[in-house]
């Protein structure tokens, strides 16, 4: 579905990304794991096109998507939940999840989609009137997800949704990722809560230095010598 | 007495016209990240053109917002296009040069406004500009009242505008996160192009308004420009709402310069209050009413 062939990135001189090749198929959840700057967040803003490639293409069902303006990108079904949640936070939740949902089949359909982001997120409704900037980092979490989904994406790519939270909403979060893949969302994960996301992924790249330097199932690489090491520390 | 309440209607009606001045440098502000030092400057070419109207085809300056508002929205346009989104799209140019365009910008239709009109004073005396309204002791002048009623009007449809559509809320979402806008599938380029065009089109409309009160001339802009700079300050960077009260307490205070100490410290009090306002509130007006 998603195919990144080789592609090179940099950020003016410094090249962040060598040679990265990975595929996500139709129905996934891969994830993409990697120590504080291994190039993560790159690969998903080189994706949805914040930054051009220098070399190597981006396919996204037969169709190139490579160096595609960064507004293109959410047409063609692919969608970034970005780090850090970027909500607008002088809007209200409401108008948030409206945000996500401004082109084509998304808009017609929108007042259908905010219900079913409610039904997946009750306590977003409770608060569908509160400015974003006034919630818990959980609950801005959910916004960003929901408001994700309201664009109706082919694939999701969310970049970390584990950031800050605590322990037990961080479960919450992956159990509703499971849920949304259920749905028949493909999934794209940036995570560095490695243990919990190799185990209910379907595949996993490990990324070191812009390169990726594993790819497996995630038990394979759970029982992987290397990031047992690296990342687990067993 | 009579003359404190005199002041007070005086100084709440020209604040509702630089709540809309306020608000188009704040959209700008918003949106683009710069002070639009050409502001003034594209309200006297919005006045000049209510001029001509009025002028040459005895069109009513009220009517006449329906012709030059949108002739002034056109400008803002063009200006942004060609002038400041090259300046914003190339990384090596720093933001502070899209703020020098916009000075230079300002010196264009000032010195082309000479050329074509000269430097004389011009005026459009229609029949209501010197009626007055009176209410038991006060008067409210005709103009004034109607000028404050539209400006209202602006307010409120812009909001409507701002809070109820899809190209508004686009708007507001740009100016709190570019790159989280860009990933919505919002162009920024569009929605800055399109708002320089906006706030251009409600400063003309404010400039058209005050023009059956106003004398016109070439350097009419400059303080305008001043004044739109020291409301979106005091009203907090970037809050629409915040410049509606900027607007309201500059008029206000100015008015009661006018009157208690001198006609001619009326700008000068602004321009002390907007010292204050950086010095023991930097955060504006939004500060306080935590808006």
């Amino acid at each position: 579905m998603l195919k990144v062939n080789n592609i090179n990135m940099s950020y003016g001189d410094l090249q962040v990304l060598w040679d990265v090749t990975f595929e996500v198929r139709k129905g996934e959840i891969v994830v993409l794991v990697g120590a504080n700057g291994a190039g993560k967040s790159s690969i998903l803003k080189t994706i949805s096109g914040l930054q051009n490639v220098s070399k190597g293409t981006i396919t996204f069902e037969g169709e190139n998507v490579s160096n595609i303006n960064p507004s293109e990108i959410i047409k063609h079904g692919i969608v970034h939940v970005p780090e850090g949640r970027k909500l607008f936070n002088e809007m209200t939740v409401e108008e948030n999840l409206i945000m996500g949902a401004l082109h084509g089949e998304a808009k017609e359909k929108r007042n259908e989609t905010i219900e079913e982001c409610y039904l997946l997120f009750p306590r977003l409704e409770e608060r569908k009137k509160q400015l974003t900037g006034t919630l818990s980092g959980g609950e801005q979490q959910m916004v960003a997800v929901a408001r994700g989904l309201m664009s109706k994406p082919k694939i999701l790519m969310l970049d970390e949704p584990s950031l800050g939270l605590a322990p037990v909403l961080v479960q919450d979060i992956f159990n509703i990722i499971k849920s949304i893949n259920k749905q028949g969302i493909t999934v794209l994960l940036v995570e560095q809560n490695v243990q919990s996301t190799l185990t209910f992924c379907d595949r996993a790249y490990v990324l070191e230095n812009g390169k990726i330097v594993l790819e497996g199932t995630g038990q394979e690489l759970l029982n992987n010598e290397h990031v047992k090491t690296a990342f687990l520390g067993i | 007495m009579e003359l404190f309440l005199q002041t007070l209607i005086y100084g709440l009606l020209i604040g509702g016209l630089y709540a809309v001045i306020g608000i188009g440098m704040t959209l700008i502000m918003g949106v683009l990240g710069i002070i639009n030092l050409a502001h003034g400057q594209i309200m006297m070419v919005g006045m000049y053109l209510a001029w001509v109207f009025w002028t040459f085809m005895g069109i009513d300056p009220y009517l006449s917002l329906f012709l030059a508002v949108p002739l002034v929205f056109l400008l803002g346009i063009f200006l942004s296009k060609y002038f400041l989104q090259p300046l914003i799209e190339k990384e090596s140019i720093l933001p502070e040069n899209q703020v020098l365009m916009t000075v230079g910008i300002g010196m264009v239709l000032v010195e082309l406004a000479r050329f074509i009109f000269t430097s004389d004073y011009k005026s459009v005396e229609t029949s209501y500009s010197s009626e007055t309204i009176a209410l038991g002791n006060i008067s409210i002048s005709l103009p004034m009242l109607i000028a404050f009623v539209i400006a209202i009007a602006l307010t409120l449809g812009l909001f409507q505008l701002l809070m109820k559509t899809d190209l508004g809320r686009s708007i507001r979402a740009t100016a709190q996160d570019k790159d989280a806008a860009t990933l919505m599938g919002i162009s920024s380029k569009k929605i800055t192009i399109l708002t320089y065009g906006i706030g251009s089109g409600l400063v003309g409309a404010a400039g058209i308004l005050l023009l059956p009160m106003y004398y016109l001339y070439p350097d009419v802009g400059p303080i305008f420009t001043i004044k739109a700079f020291v409301i979106t300050i005091l009203g907090g960077l970037g809050s629409p709402i915040g410049a509606i009260a900027g607007g309201i307490v500059l008029g206000v205070a100015e008015t009661f310069g006018a009157t208690y100490i001198s006609m001619g410290y009326r700008d000068a009090v602004g321009l002390v209050i907007f010292l204050l306002v950086l010095v023991f509130l930097p955060g504006g007006l939004k500060q306080v009413l935590k808006i």
